[in-house]
């Protein structure tokens, strides 16, 4: 049944959402701080350790429901980049376009940077709790 | 023009459904330019996207609006379909599929890269405000933390009781920064190489805008969404966390 994978994701989006919303009350903020994150953490979770989950996940109770959101990606952030405020950014002058497009190629070259000192570390850290 | 009135009153009263049909038409046919004029070379999601900005873009135009297509009656349901609900909901359904073992193995990196993201974005973002001509802690803390993502900057604008006019370029930077990153990541993910969960979860942290960086990502590789979206959902709440508090007294600090 397509549903019960469409719910246990709306089950764990709403989870996620309180989670992330409490918060955020919690350091003073009005805001949702990683609500998607937790709501992602608890899906990832269930599927590999819950084993009500993972009897369901078995004989396609949940996947079904699960993978067609997931295809549905694509198409929702092509219908996401249709409703970018393409104008604003184009209009926005030349210190926001400058600044806006000095942070990506500087963040995008750091990649590998943090990808090699975080490297390291954590290779040290395996080593010593083995 | 009887018959024309016909299929615009049907596509208004089921927008969600148009908007299917809209973004179907779109994916179609840029695969198949991806295909057969670019062999393959330009990803067929990247031409969607281009199409969808490009749509938005003559959305903004024609209406003035904020929010591109959709501010066209007959496409309001691309804005339901795009929004942040659909948006942040089949983000999660990513997570099916993913590994949970990479994820821990790639923790500290994660927590380093946002760190790393938030004050980088914020730094280079503040620098550009000085350079600009802002002299006021509070302007330039709200220009860098729209350098961070276009939510951080008003609502640190908004808590720094700046000008309207200030919080303005603050979003304005932030959109063209998730415009950017779209646009940019896929043209040099072969340069920088973004193939592993763990460069996907760095990603994610680095660049932190989830539109942008969720748009980027499903160019790259779909497999790794999950990971990018991790660490990319954490990094406007602890934009919004640092910026008007922390980052604020240390620009005051320094000035």
């Amino acid at each position: 049944m397509v549903i019960y994978g469409v719910f246990l994701l709306a089950i764990c989006y709403f989870a996620g959402l309180f989670v992330g919303e409490v918060t955020g009350r919690l350091v003073g903020l009005n805001a949702n701080v990683g609500g998607v994150g937790f709501a992602m953490l608890l899906l990832l979770l269930l599927c590999s350790y819950s084993e009500t989950v993972k009897k369901n996940l078995q004989n396609g109770n949940f996947s079904d429901g699960l993978r067609f959101w997931q295809n549905m990606y694509i198409p929702v952030v092509v219908a996401m980049s249709a409703t970018q405020d393409v104008v604003k950014a184009l209009r926005s002058g030349w210190l926001a376009m400058l600044c806006g497009t000095t942070i990506t190629v500087f963040s995008l070259c750091l990649i590998p940077f943090v990808s090699r000192i975080t490297s390291s570390k954590d290779v040290v850290k395996e080593e010593g709790s083995d | 023009m009887e018959l024309f009135e016909i299929i615009i009153k049907i596509l208004i009263k089921n927008p969600l459904v148009t908007a299917f049909a809209v973004i179907g038409t779109v994916i179609l046919t840029s695969y198949t330019l991806s295909k057969y004029l670019t062999k393959g070379r330009l990803n067929g999601s990247s031409v969607a996207i281009l199409f969808g900005l490009l749509m938005a873009y003559a959305g903004g135009s024609i209406t003035g609006g904020s929010k591109g297509i959709s501010d066209i009656p007959v496409f309001a349901g691309i804005g339901l379909l795009g929004g942040s609900m659909m948006r942040d909901f089949t983000i999660v359904a990513t997570a099916f599929g993913a590994d949970f073992n990479e994820l821990k193995r790639s923790g500290l990196a994660g927590l380093v890269s946002l760190f790393l993201g938030v004050l980088f974005s914020f730094t280079i973002g503040a620098l550009f405000a000085w350079f600009g001509g802002y002299t006021s802690p509070e302007d330039i803390t709200t220009i860098g933390a729209g350098a961070v993502t276009f939510v951080v900057g008003p609502i640190t604008g908004a808590a720094l009781g700046v000008d309207s006019s200030v919080i303005a370029l603050s979003i304005g930077i932030g959109v063209v920064k998730s415009i950017a990153v779209m646009v940019i990541t896929p043209l040099v993910s072969k340069v920088i190489r973004i193939d592993s969960p763990r460069e996907a979860i760095i990603f994610g942290g680095l660049l932190g805008t989830t539109s942008g960086t969720s748009a980027a990502m499903a160019v790259i590789n779909p497999s790794l969404v999950p990971y990018a979206a991790m660490t990319s959902t954490f990094y406007t709440g602890l934009g919004c966390l640092v910026c008007p508090s922390v980052l604020y007294f240390a620009v005051a600090a320094i000035l």
